[in-house]
């Protein structure tokens, strides 16, 4: 479990974050949603480390991250795995090399092991057999997916997503969405996601946090959603025509 | 300024820490050496050869006088092509082949988040990322400048086959007359100097930028400037230190 008390973030005079508690669970997706510039990514970055709150602590499983260094980190990083917007992943290195790549570092796997493990992930995430391509001969929806297989190579506790429907579609999302649902509950992760679709809230969130304005205004699941009397939720989730019909009859 | 000397030591020092496995560390910088050491060769064999040539040309038409011995375009061409041409020239090409790749390459990785990646991992980036290159730069370097030395003075001697002044004996005789070891140690000094500024000033650009594409290539752009004004500048330093 993932707790955040009192969470800050400042940029110069630009106060980004303005004091959010929550408790993410483990085997939950739990889904941080709002509107553009409402802090969704920036308290994401400042639960992982990327950036350092100003004020607040984040706690892994009751250890204190925001109290650590560097070095005193990466025990916990170890069991952090991230999918970026744009899955960074390594230019210069194949998918197997990218999968394998932490394992290269942090364990002592022999050679052989770890291509197992690579080709598991790989099979894991319906992307057998892509072992030798390189990322700019992959499609937007199978970066994701090699993301999420290197994500998970470390067999992490803690899975961040960060927007994994942009640029894919309606379909490819879909299979995103379950993917990380399967993953989150066959494990046990607890998954944090950051997003805007509509479609990932409705289908896999078990747990969301709607930010607005740097605070956290609603706290539910998706069963809760649609039901929910918060003026500004409404307006974000129910903002189209077609998600106001699909409410109407929820 | 001062601020930003201070966080180019910071990430300098960070560059240098204990690498998490030092085999994974070992093979970047094999392919580091392998990048800029093989791949900058062409060019710098093609000036070395055209620059040696060139001034041993110029040197023997301003020295043509029946009172200066005519060996003596090789001995200034020599310690000419070894003091500065061959380290300084050479630096100069290699900050904008070399160096630009360096800069737009981690900017590219930074603003792609690819080193965000690195770093949720628990990778040391800096560590990774910079330190093979420096590591290759101030080895790699000096061994092209060596290269370069040879076939500077080899590109005199090819510029004498074709030249009435002076002949390729009379020039190979000024080559080896009064050699002084002390002018390849400076050689060797400047170079690996050179790798240093070079890789770690583009490596700085590079890390630190925000943006996108078009703020990458400003790093480059930057990192090129900066290393190339550093070079000239380190430059009248080791001159002046050792000679």
């Amino acid at each position: 479990m993932i707790q955040l008390k009192d969470i800050h973030k400042t940029f110069g005079e630009n106060h980004v974050l303005r004091g959010i508690s929550a408790e993410l669970k483990a085997g939950q997706n739990n889904l941080i949603i709002g509107g553009s510039g409402s802090g969704k990514t920036t308290l994401l970055k400042c639960i992982v480390g990327l950036h350092e709150p100003s004020q607040g602590q984040v706690t892994f499983d009751g250890q204190d991250f925001t109290a650590m260094d560097f070095e005193q980190r990466v025990p916990i990083r170890k069991q952090i795995g991230m999918l970026f917007q744009n899955s960074a992943l390594f230019d210069s290195m194949t998918v197997e090399q990218n999968i394998m790549f932490p394992l290269d570092l942090f364990t002592t796997m022999s050679r052989s092991e770890k291509q197992d493990r690579a080709n598991f992930c790989l099979e894991r995430v319906n992307l057998k057999d892509k072992n030798k391509l390189f990322p700019a001969e992959l499609s937007g929806g199978m970066k994701k997916r090699v993301g999420i297989a290197r994500a998970i190579a470390m067999e992490p506790k803690y899975l961040f997503v960060d927007e994994p429907n942009s640029g894919l579609d309606p379909k490819t999302s879909i299979v995103i969405d379950e993917l990380i649902d399967e993953l989150t509950k066959e494990y046990n992760i607890t998954t944090v996601i950051v997003t805007h679709d509509m479609n990932s809230v409705m289908g896999i969130g078990n747990h969301i946090i709607f930010l607005h304005q740097g605070q956290k205004w609603w706290e539910g699941s998706n069963h809760e959603i649609a039901h929910t009397d918060n003026q500004e939720l409404n307006d974000f989730v129910f903002a189209s025509k077609f998600t106001q019909a699909a409410r109407e009859k929820l | 300024m001062f601020h930003s000397l201070g966080k180019y030591i910071l990430l300098i020092r960070l560059s240098f820490k204990r690498p998490e496995k030092f085999r994974v560390y070992w093979a970047e910088v094999m392919r580091e050496m392998v990048s800029i050491g093989v791949g900058s060769l062409g060019i710098i064999s093609i000036i070395s050869v055209f620059i040696g040539a060139a001034t041993t040309i110029q040197i023997a038409f301003q020295l043509a006088s029946p009172l200066i011995p005519r060996t003596i375009a090789g001995s200034i061409g020599r310690d000419t092509t070894i003091l500065e041409f061959s380290p300084t020239i050479s630096a100069l090409v290699l900050a904008g082949r070399v160096g630009s790749s360096m800069a737009s390459q981690i900017g590219t990785m930074r603003v792609t988040e690819q080193i965000d990646a690195l770093e949720i991992m628990g990778v040391n980036a800096p560590g990774f990322l910079i330190a093979p290159k420096i590591i290759a730069s101030i080895t790699m370097i000096p061994l092209l400048v060596i290269i370069s030395i040879a076939l500077g003075i080899g590109g005199g001697y090819l510029a004498c086959l074709g030249n009435g002044e002076i002949t390729p004996a009379e020039y190979m005789l000024g080559v080896h007359d009064g050699f002084n070891p002390i002018t390849i140690q400076v050689a060797l000094v400047k170079a690996f100097v050179f790798g240093f500024i070079i890789s770690s000033i583009c490596s700085y650009q590079g890390f630190y930028t925000e943006g996108g594409a078009l703020e990458v290539g400003q790093s480059a752009t930057r990192g090129v400037v900066y290393s190339c004004v550093m070079i000239l500048f380190a430059d009248l330093v080791v001159t002046r230190l050792m000679l």
